[in-house]
Parts: C-alpha cells; sequence; structure tokens
C-alpha cells in the first residue's frame, strides 16, 4: 500500500475507492468485510481460486465480483 | 417452442448431489424431458430427509440415486439415467460430468459448493455450472433471484444459512431447486453461448 494513492474498483456493480495501489485478494474481503468462509471471487471474470488469495492482487480499473457460497442445500 | 422442447431430448445434464436440491432438481428437469441425467451422491435415504427431498417412506435405507432414478423413471422411463453412488471430489466431478453440457452444484456443504465450481470452471470453461447458495428458512419469496458470472449461475438469497434455527424447508429449497432447472433449461433451449475467458485466474 502507498501513501497518497486512490484506486477505483468496481465490486459487485459499486464503484469504490480506496486509499493504496493494489491489494491482495485476501486483503479485499476483510476490508470489504466478506465474513463467511467460502466466496466465489471472480477478477475481470476470471475466477481466482481460494489457495490464490494471498497471491492474487486487485488494482485501478479492476472489475471484482464476490459472492458468499451459503451451506444448505 | 416445439423445435426448443425437442433439443431438451438430445441434453445430457450432471447434477452434483441429491439432497433437497438435487432430488427436486431432477425431477422437475426429467418431467420437461431432458433427454439423459446424470445424478451422483454417495449417501442413503433417511426419515429426516423426506421433508425436502423428493423422496417416498418405503425408500427410507436407499441409496438416493437409486432411489432418484427409480422415481425420475416412473415419471418417465424414456429418460435415461447414470446414477453414481460416489462421494464426489474434484477427479469425480471430472470424470462423471464430463459429458454433461450443463451441471447443476446442489451440495449441501458451502466447501463442496466451491469445490466444484473451481474444478468446472478450470476443467471446462465451456460448460456452464448452476449453483445454489442461500435457501434456509421461510418466506422472503423475491430475495430468491439468480445471478450470472461468466459461466457460473448462482441461485438462492446469497444469506441464509442453514442452521438449528433456521433449517431448510420443502418450499425454499423447492424454489431455489426450479430456479436451478429454470436456469438450465434456458441455457439449452436458448443456446446461450458460454462466456469468453471466464476461466480460471493465472499468472
Amino acid at each position: 500500500m502507498t501513501k497518497g494513492k486512490i484506486m477505483k474498483i468496481n465490486l459487485n456493480n459499486k464503484e469504490v475507492s480506496m486509499a493504496g495501489e493494489s491489494f491482495s485478494v485476501s486483503e479485499l474481503l476483510n476490508l470489504m468485510h466478506f465474513t463467511f468462509p467460502m466466496i466465489v471471487v471472480k477478477i475481470n471474470n476470471r475466477l481466482v481460486k481460494k489457495e490464490d488469495y494471498e497471491r492474487v492482487f486487485i488494482g485501478d480499473g479492476d472489475n471484482v465480483e464476490a459472492i458468499h457460497l451459503i451451506s444448505g442445500g | 417452442m416445439k423445435s426448443k422442447l425437442e433439443k431438451l431430448k438430445g441434453t445430457c445434464i450432471g447434477i452434483a448431489g441429491c439432497g433437497g436440491l438435487g432430488s427436486n432438481c431432477a425431477m422437475a428437469l426429467a418431467r420437461a424431458g431432458v433427454g439423459t441425467l446424470v445424478i451422483a451422491d454417495f449417501d442413503t435415504v433417511t426419515l429426516e430427509n423426506l421433508d425436502r427431498q423428493y423422496y417416498f417412506r418405503e425408500q427410507v435405507g436407499q441409496k438416493k440415486v437409486l432411489a432418484l432414478q427409480e422415481n425420475i423413471k416412473k415419471v418417465n422411463p424414456d429418460i435415461a439415467v447414470q446414477a453414481h453412488d460416489v462421494r464426489l471430489g474434484p477427479d469425480e466431478v471430472v470424470d462423471i460430468f464430463k459429458n454433461c453440457q450443463v451441471i447443476i452444484e446442489a451440495f449441501d456443504r458451502a466447501d463442496m459448493k466451491l469445490m466444484i465450481i473451481e474444478i468446472v470452471t478450470e476443467c471446462f470453461p465451456d460448460k456452464f455450472i448452476i449453483a445454489g447458495s442461500g435457501l434456509a428458512g421461510y418466506g422472503e419469496n423475491n430475495a430468491l433471484r439468480t445471478r450470472r458470472l461468466g459461466n457460473l449461475f448462482i441461485c438462492g438469497d446469497e444469506t441464509s444459512e442453514v442452521s438449528p434455527e433456521l433449517p431448510p424447508l420443502a418450499p425454499r429449497v423447492g424454489v431455489v431447486a426450479a430456479l436451478q432447472a429454470n436456469q438450465a433449461l434456458e441455457i439449452i433451449m436458448d443456446d446461450l453461448e458460454p462466456a469468453v475467458g471466464a476461466d480460471v485466474w493465472d499468472e
């Protein structure tokens, strides 16, 4: 995270401004209070596997979709 | 419409899990006339399942896939049913559903839902997967909806988690199962195009 920089992303069809240049998927989910343990995360329409949350980064202009998977069937 | 319905006969749909979502979704697809259904589950029918799952008293103790196959055949004996009595992991998903155009996620556990979404997106980027998420409790009709993310559709309210206070009940489970079946019909009958580049992220 760099001081003073602002990035804008599209999160679930809403524009969100954040202080910083990039965030890992894990950081973003924490910041945005995604609380359930299982979440489908897509960046620019590509699925990020759970094992990659630490190493995949989200930057300015990215389109992010995050949907909780809720148990029950 | 007739020619669109005709398409269903040549269609193969996979159903991963034969509990509340899977059993009800399978019956809806069978009645609509889908030609081949590939069903998979490791579980056995219990008395408790009858509050929402498409089984009958005399089927308690039977393997779910065999009981469901029997129920499908009672409605329409011409439907080809491939029943797999198996606990699905990533390898089994790939092997069992490789010939299906559409895969219905009908597991109970959220970690299993994520598992099948990941493996199908990774190994079959051109196939559609329709998942269920959020169906516990009662009421809130209009919270139940479908969202599309690339080749993944998610049906449900995305919030109601099953718990002792909020059990899964037949009406809402049935609605979500029907949303999944209805989405599958739209994919097949309207020839929806798979999204391009909607695969798994890598460097």
